[in-house]
C-alpha cells in the first residue's frame, strides 16, 4: 500500500511518559539534562547536558571565568513608563545578558548570590579560589570592600593591565574595562556562548514540561483524496 | 604579488574568528533537532541537516557582506 502521506516513522508524535512534567522542568532548569534523566529519558538528557554544559563552560573559558555575573538583584520591573524609570531599568540592566544566561541553572545562580553581597558592601564569597561569577568593582566599590587594603595594591590587584606588547601598564576606570581589555573580544565571544547555553537550555526546559515539538506538514491538514486510500 | 598576499593577512585573521561559529553550530543544531525528535537516530540526521541549511544561511550572508563592502 502505498500512500501520499509524507509522515514518516521520524515525524509521528511518539509515545512519552514524562512523569512528573513541572518537577521535570524545574530539574531540566536546574542542572541542563537532569529532568530528561528523572523521566527516564536517558539519551536525550545526557545529550542536553553535554550540549548545554559544555557550551557554557567554553564560554566561561573563553571569557576567563568573568562573563557570567549580574549588575543587580533588582527584578527586571520598570517602576513606572516615563523616561526616568525606564533610563534607570536600563542602567540597572546594564549587564542584561545575565538574563540569557540564568537559564541555565544551577550554574548561573552563583551570579546572583556575589551580586547580591557586593550591593551589601560584603565581599564576595571564595567559590573555587577566584570569586566565581562575583560582579567588576568599581574603585568606589572596591574602597568600600576592602578598606584595609593598600590603595595601590588594589589598583594593582582590579584596575591595571599591561598592553599586548606587555611593556605599558594600562590603568582602567573600571574593573570591568580591565577585564575587556585583557580578554579582547573573547570577552564577547565567551558571553554569546554562555547566553546561547541559557537559551538552549530554554528549549530543554520546555521538551522536559510538554514534550518534543513534532511539525505538521501542511498536506496532512487537508482532506485526502479518494484514490490516496487506493494501492499503488 | 607579496603586497598581494600580505593584503590578505588581515581578511585571513577576521575568517580565523568564524571558526569559533562552529561549535555554537553543532550544539545549538542538536538541541534544536532534540526538542523536535524522541530517538537519537532521528536527532542526529536532523541535526545534521538543520547544521547545513544555517551553514549555508551563514556563508550566503558572509558573501553578501564581503561583496557589499568591497570598495569600502
Amino acid at each position: 500500500m502505498a500512500s501520499s502521506n509524507s509522515y514518516t516513522a521520524e515525524d509521528t508524535p511518539p509515545e512519552v511518559e514524562l512523569r512528573d512534567p513541572r518537577l521535570a522542568a524545574f530539574l531540566a532548569w536546574l542542572i541542563p539534562g537532569l529532568g530528561h534523566l528523572y523521566q527516564r529519558r536517558t539519551g536525550k538528557g545526557l545529550l542536553y547536558m553535554v550540549t548545554i554544559l559544555g557550551t557554557f563552560a567554553y564560554g566561561m573559558y573563553l571569557g576567563g571565568g568573568r562573563v557570567v555575573y549580574a549588575s543587580t538583584t533588582k527584578p527586571p520591573v520598570p517602576l513606572g513608563l516615563n523616561k526616568q524609570a525606564i533610563s534607570q531599568l536600563v542602567e540597572d540592566y546594564g549587564r542584561w545578558h545575565y538574563l540569557c544566561q540564568l537559564p541555565v541553572g544551577l550554574a548561573a545562580v552563583p551570579a546572583y548570590v556575589q551580586t547580591w553581597r557586593v550591593e551589601n558592601d560584603k565581599p564576595p564569597l571564595d567559590f573555587f579560589g577566584d570569586n566565581f561569577e562575583r560582579p567588576p568593582y568599581t574603585r568606589e566599590k572596591a574602597a568600600i570592600l576592602f578598606p584595609n587594603e593598600d590603595p595601590k595594591e588594589r589598583q594593582r590587584k582590579y584596575f591595571q593591565s599591561t598592553d599586548q606588547s606587555k611593556e605599558n601598564v594600562v590603568i582602567h576606570h573600571s574593573e570591568r574595562e580591565k577585564w575587556h581589555h585583557d580578554h579582547h573580544f573573547h570577552f564577547e565571544l565567551g558571553t554569546v556562548y554562555t547566553m546561547i547555553a541559557g537559551l538552549m537550555n530554554v528549549l530543554a526546559i520546555c521538551d522536559a514540561r510538554w514534550g518534543p515539538l513534532v511539525a505538521v506538514h501542511p498536506q496532512d491538514k487537508k482532506k485526502p483524496e479518494p484514490n490516496d486510500n487506493e494501492s499503488g | 604579488m607579496l603586497s598581494t598576499i600580505i593584503s590578505l593577512i588581515p581578511i585571513a585573521t577576521a575568517t580565523e574568528r568564524l571558526w569559533y561559529a562552529v561549535p555554537l553550530l553543532v550544539s545549538f543544531s542538536l538541541v534544536y533537532s532534540a526538542t523536535r525528535h524522541e530517538e537519537i537516530v532521528p536527532i542526529l540526521k536532523h541535526a545534521f541537516r538543520f547544521g547545513l541549511w544555517v551553514a549555508i544561511f551563514m556563508a550566503v550572508m558572509a558573501a553578501i557582506i564581503q561583496i557589499t563592502t568591497w570598495t569600502l
